[in-house]
């Protein structure tokens, strides 16, 4: 006997994911289609004239040092951001949780950073860092340091990791307190009266609770260092000095928008749009089997 | 004023907001797109209100854009979807590509000849003018409008605290090695300087008489190949590596931020646009004096020339006769004598015109205002040199770039100049190849 409620129409489900199709035909499929499109064309800014030169774009990247470079640039951006960015809020997540005294003061104080462009972030850091003028600058100077991330490039990276960190933090952070908040309180007391101090019922009891956050965190990250960190970027090193901050997206910005290199730039997004498609697949393939969900 | 007063005042401001409409409504309305921000993008408000009201057919609608390579995107994007502007500004290292989209645009000189307006390409500043015109027939394809050139800044007060005479600017690039070496002996960095392409490579090229490029910079076509690796540039590059070496010379950026270096009182000498005066007039707590770029005194026939940065005015295509006619007449108005001059004056850009130019020296500007015309004293310096009109080069911002990642290195101490030269030379190559490759 069926016991499942089914509608006899065929056509109502469509109609209910009509909107969704739609929309991801939209802002998804039509752009995607319209790159890959770009991208097997050779045509001048204007669009007044275009040739058909296959997968010439996609050869011409390919053999390009530079842009082999610019994968190592993005894999040690992207993986600094998102330990860095995890590891940092979820101590805080911790520490915020054992707050009792003043707690909704630290929750906001950590939350606003959220609210700030990524672009005002980074030119509120690079005016900090500024090599000419920058208020830290002056201090480290003091201590016999050389500030100048014009010319060192260690010195960039961290500058714009430190600027996507900053403003991802808040973000990771709402979820991890929000799902620290939620882990049972039976479950820590237990612990506690079996004799775990605090760290021992972080790691054997909280850690383990908080993976489907984690996962999806994660997930979250990878995705925002790869494709939204590119004003962070703009702003405070433009991808210098010489490529050491030129990401992928980075790249995909200065050849398209700046250079108005269609073709070059539309076969770099398919590229990067394919690293994503396949990085999430991957994420929920292999890191998902472990995720506890309760 | 009583509150009768006050009432009549009030309606006639009505009345004449509510004429200004109804005549508005009549006239052609002109989309300008530019790139000018603050305090400049106040003047071009100002000249587009003078002229609006100096007439009742067109109405000129300025409308910022954004930095130069957004108002380049944007007015591309809107061609591209048939919503373009009918006045684009672009800045110069855009020319090519404006240049290379022959339906997108058209000359400037066609747009004054169909309209019947009557254009003196005569009148304007040569080395400005060739910039923008046409290689073969020698007419302008667009609107020379603000046009800049690197100058050299130095602070008098660090001069006399180091023992320089603060009444000589560095004349030489050995002068300024001695003179930045004195600073750094009285605890100053000397020496820093902005848009490193432009100057130390576009315009000194262009200084010392040899080419950026072949095919006269690229001016006789779209097949030239980059020349600025040979031994003269590549001398100039090492002279500069052993100053950072040496901590004489300090790099702290790609565009501007080297002027705040300099007005910040740490750095005592600074090359950059001459566009920057206004800024460090703002900021600068101390007296300083301009000069010319410095040159080398061992090449024959140096100083030559400058080569100009900036921008200009293009006219875009697909819009109806009555409309070309009003942008005729506005880019007539721009270029005559007395806006031109005032542009100059407000903002610091090369006047255009020589009749600018004669206008601000009866009014004894320079006389108020020392140093305001070192700009323009470069420029016509010498007369242009079929390869030191300027550049004509497809795909340059992304060259530019190229050379800033390159020489980024060498003072980095990473790089040898000439390694460095010929890795952007070959890398710039392959942009113009792609780039000759696009518009066949």
């Amino acid at each position: 006997m069926e016991k499942r409620s089914r509608f006899n129409t065929s056509l109502l489900p469509y109609l209910l994911v009509a909107p969704q199709l739609a929309i991801t035909a939209l802002f998804f499929l039509w752009p995607a289609g319209e790159a890959l499109w770009q991208a097997t064309q050779s045509q001048d800014a204007f669009g007044t004239s275009s040739e058909f030169v296959g997968l010439a774009n996609f050869k011409q990247i390919f053999t390009d040092p530079l842009y082999l470079s610019s994968f190592n640039t993005t894999i040690i951006f992207c993986t600094l951001v998102t330990v860095s960015g995890l590891v940092i809020s979820l101590l805080l997540a911790a520490c915020a949780d054992r707050v009792t005294r003043g707690r909704k003061l630290y929750q906001t104080l950590l939350i606003w950073p959220y609210a700030v462009a990524p672009a005002i972030a980074a030119v509120l850091w690079s005016f900090l860092f500024n090599p000419s003028i920058g208020l830290v600058t002056y201090a480290l100077a003091k201590y016999g340091i050389v500030w100048n991330h014009a010319l060192n490039g260690s010195q960039a990276m961290f500058l714009v990791v430190l600027a996507s960190v900053w403003k991802q933090v808040s973000y990771n952070f709402l979820f991890f307190y929000a799902g620290l908040q939620a882990i049972p309180r039976s479950l820590i007391e237990a612990a506690a009266i079996d004799g775990a101090g605090p760290v021992r019922r972080f790691f054997g009891i909280a850690l383990p609770l908080l993976s489907p956050t984690s996962f999806f965190l994660l997930t979250v990250n990878v995705v925002y260092a790869f494709f939204d960190t590119f004003p962070v970027i703009d702003a405070a090193t433009g991808g210098g000095p010489a490529q050491s901050t030129k990401t992928l997206i980075y790249k995909i910005f200065a050849e398209g928008f700046q250079g108005l290199d269609i073709g070059s730039s539309g076969a770099q997004s398919v590229v990067l749009m394919v690293i994503v498609v396949a990085l999430t697949v991957l994420q929920f393939r292999f890191i998902e089997r472990r995720v506890q969900y309760s | 004023m009583s509150s009768r007063k006050l009432l009549a005042g009030a309606f006639s401001v009505a009345a004449i907001l509510a004429f200004g409409a109804s005549q508005a409504q009549a006239a052609t309305e002109i989309q300008f797109w530019h790139a000018m921000e603050s305090a400049l993008g106040e003047r071009v408000n100002d000249i587009a209100n003078d002229f609006n009201a100096s007439q009742s057919d067109y109405k000129i609608v300025p409308v910022f854009k954004g930095s130069y390579d957004q108002t380049m995107a944007a007015g591309i994007a809107a061609y591209r979807s048939g919503n373009a502007p009918a006045i684009l500004q672009v800045y110069e290292v855009g020319t090519a590509t404006m240049i290379q989209a022959k339906k997108a645009v058209i000359p400037v000189s066609d747009v004054f000849k169909q309209a019947g307006v009557p254009l003196d390409e005569k009148a304007f500043v040569p080395t400005i003018a060739s910039y923008y015109s046409d290689s073969k027939t020698g007419h302008l394809i667009s609107m020379p409008f603000n046009s800049s050139t690197p100058v050299l800044y130095y602070n008098k007060d660090a001069f006399q605290k180091a023992g320089i005479d603060p009444t000589h600017p560095p004349k030489t690039w050995g002068e300024l090695e001695a003179d930045a070496k004195k600073l750094k002996a009285a605890g100053m960095c000397g020496y820093s300087s902005g848009w490193q392409s432009w100057i130390q490579l576009e315009n000194y090229s262009a200084w010392h008489g040899v080419p950026f490029a072949s095919k006269n910079n690229g001016f006789d076509g779209t097949d030239a190949v980059l020349e600025f690796n040979k031994p003269l540039q590549v001398a100039h590059i090492q002279f500069l590596q052993n100053m950072a070496k040496e901590g004489t010379f300090t790099y702290v950026g790609r565009k501007d931020e080297a002027v705040s270096k300099f007005y910040s009182g740490d750095c005592a000498i600074l090359t950059n646009s001459s566009g920057s005066l206004a800024n460090i007039k703002k900021y600068a707590k101390f007296n300083f004096g301009t000069g010319m770029m410095p040159y080398d005194e061992s090449v024959k026939g140096a100083p030559q020339n400058a080569i100009i940065g900036g921008a200009s005015l293009w006219v875009l295509s697909g819009k109806d006769p009555a409309t070309y006619k009003g942008v005729a007449k506005f880019l007539a108005y721009l270029s005559s004598p007395a806006v031109a001059a005032k542009w100059h004056q407000d903002t610091g850009y090369l006047p255009v015109t020589t009749a600018a130019y004669e206008l601000t020296q009866k009014q004894g500007f320079y006389e108020k205002n020392p140093g305001a015309d070192t700009a323009i004293k470069q420029m016509l310096n010498k007369p242009p040199l079929p390869f030191t009109k300027g550049l004509r080069l497809g795909n340059m911002p992304q060259i530019r770039t190229i050379v800033d990642e390159e020489l980024e290195q060498v003072w980095a101490q990473k790089k040898s100049p000439k390694d460095a030269l010929d890795s952007a030379a070959s890398r710039g190559d392959d942009l113009l190849r792609r780039f000759e490759k696009a518009g066949s």
